[in-house]
């Protein structure tokens, strides 16, 4: 069996193993497992942000827990406005989904935009630096802003909404979510087959000569960059509402660390492997996190052992060498 | 009529030395330049001006009437000059197609067409570029090229290090563009192929042009003096 085709099996195992877990957590009442698979879905669907710039455009962002957070505050500062029947800049809240998620990832791409078009400017180590600078700037910002709880966090008291579903109901906010991960996915495999991802690539490889042959690195560049924020900032929103908190922990390095490990334990640049390396991280946690405090550690071996071994991830070590490497 | 590409009294530097000694050299619209001269005389270097990658210090790198001296790379090559850098230099981990549509622009040369210039790149869509012969390299480099539409196509040392047959093939290539009204320059050393090809030669010595004319009128003792042949 040739790699291109276990790729696609493996692809289609995750996928389906993603939904009949929890539908079988669903049938046998086992509501936290619905909402581990939750978990996992919305992580994939930041981590799939994430592998745009990172994975297909070789931008080591590690601030992109800056546009997680700011998806996460947009969802909790519209509901809170909704709760109390406040407007914000003139302009009431909301306690819907899909206006929601708007919003969150034009503010997200925005960001991503500003953050973008000045870091990458830079690159290499540099890169790496500016990035995170950043998302300790947002970071200190939300942990001193007291109109939306300051360090404490804002606790969205009602799960916003989502047209024909009842999303206090795990299973029907876990369908929300795997529906928008697959989305996700779809645009990825299509961004990555297209003019735009090959682009995207060879500029990876090789600036100068991508620029000798016509592609603007800096314009490509920054179009993925603002992508991957988006995206990033629309796992944010869902984020919040699955936890049904938001606090500045969310933008914390240690998340923008989370995303990397999550993309570097499931396959670089792989269609799936946000979907693999959040599956293990939630996994790692649940269940090394109930035998031992220290979880972290394991899964810091593990992580050691996939980058000295495995460094095409999971995806890597079962279906072999990235196409595109 | 305004040539396509102008290059008018280049001095270009490589940090403290000075590599071109105040080249210019034209190519008219449909015309063939070839541009010859030894190792280090400056045919690369005038190459990567034209097609700027590299500063000039004084003088102007003008294509279809405007001026691109202070443009970066990317702005040339969407102007219209294809370069086919010497060494082929592809993406080696995208496939063939990648390649081929990273950098491309709308124009009659769309994938179709590439592949049915070169079968041998329809046959290998999927393959990663590192893993073609060399002579497959060098028509993804050229397809890869001729992908951005271009006016211009630059060719630098296309053929070098290749089989014979394989030059023979990527010769007749070029001969069969030039026929479609493709305006060409390419820098290369084999004499014999040169001549029958080029409407125009221009050799370079020291990072100057040393003598420019007709391929007929590039006498044994012209070669022998400046291309030690």
């Amino acid at each position: 069996m040739d790699n291109l085709r276990k790729e696609w099996l493996l692809n289609a195992l995750l996928a389906g193993a993603l939904f009949a877990v929890p539908l079988w957590a669903w049938m046998a009442n086992e509501p936290f497992i619905i909402t581990l698979a939750t978990r996992i879905a919305i992580l994939a669907i930041a981590a799939v942000g994430l592998n745009i710039a990172l994975g297909l455009g070789g931008m080591v962002s590690f601030g992109h827990a800056l546009y997680l957070g700011v998806g996460g505050y947009v969802a909790g500062i519209a509901a809170y406005h909704a709760f109390n029947g406040t407007t914000v800049m003139g302009l009431p809240g909301t306690n819907q989904m899909l206006p929601i998620w708007g919003v969150a990832m034009v503010v997200s791409g925005l960001v991503a935009g500003i953050v973008g078009a000045l870091s990458l400017r830079t690159s290499g180590i540099f890169f790496i630096m500016i990035t995170l600078a950043f998302a300790q700037m947002g970071f200190f910002f939300t942990l001193s802003w007291p109109a939306y709880g300051g360090e404490d966090g804002l606790p969205i008291f009602m799960r916003n909404q989502f047209p024909g579903l009842n999303t206090a109901r795990p299973w029907e906010l876990f369908l929300v979510a795997y529906g928008v991960l697959l989305v996700t996915l779809a645009l990825f495999a299509m961004l990555r087959a297209a003019r735009f991802g090959a682009a995207l690539m060879a500029i990876r490889q090789n600036p100068d000569r991508a620029a000798a042959i016509g592609i603007s690195p800096f314009g490509i560049k920054l179009v993925a960059f603002v992508l991957s924020g988006m995206i990033t900032g629309l796992a944010g929103a869902m984020m919040a509402d699955l936890t049904r908190f938001v606090s500045p922990a969310m933008m914390a390095w240690t998340m923008s660390g989370e995303l990397i490990v999550i993309i570097i334990l499931g396959g670089v640049g792989r269609l799936f492997g946000p979907v693999a390396g959040a599956a293990i991280l939630v996994g790692f946690e649940v269940f090394f996190g109930g035998l031992t405090e220290h979880w972290k550690l394991w899964l810091g071996l593990v992580l050691l052992a996939v980058v000295l071994f495995a460094r095409g991830g999971l995806i890597g070590l079962i279906a072999g060498r990235a196409q595109n490497g | 009529m305004t040539p396509l590409l102008d290059l008018e009294n280049l001095h270009v530097f490589y940090g403290a030395s000075q590599a071109l000694f105040g080249v210019s050299l034209q190519v008219r619209e449909g015309q063939a330049v070839a541009l010859m001269g030894r190792n280090g005389m400056g045919k690369s270097t005038t190459i990567a001006t034209a097609c700027r990658m590299l500063p000039l210090r004084t003088g102007a790198v003008r294509f279809a009437g405007r001026d691109i001296s202070a443009a970066p790379s990317f702005r040339a090559a969407r102007l219209g000059i294809g370069l086919v850098p010497e060494g082929r230099r592809c993406f080696p981990n995208l496939t063939v197609t990648e390649n081929l549509i990273a950098s491309a622009r709308p124009g009659p040369w769309d994938l179709a067409r590439v592949q049915g210039f070169f079968p041998r790149l329809a046959e290998r869509t999927h393959q990663l570029a590192a893993t073609l012969s060399g002579g497959e390299q060098q028509m993804l480099a050229i397809g890869r090229a001729l992908m951005t539409n271009p006016r211009l196509l630059v060719l630098d040392e296309a053929t070098e290090g290749l089989a014979p047959v394989i030059r023979q093939e990527i010769w007749a290539a070029i001969t069969k563009l030039k026929a479609d009204g493709l305006s060409i320059l390419l820098v290369d050393k084999t004499l014999s192929e040169i001549l029958p090809f080029a409407d125009h030669c221009v050799i370079l010595e020291r990072g100057a042009v040393a003598w420019q004319g007709q391929p007929e009128a590039l006498s044994a003792d012209i070669a022998t003096t400046y291309l030690g042949v």
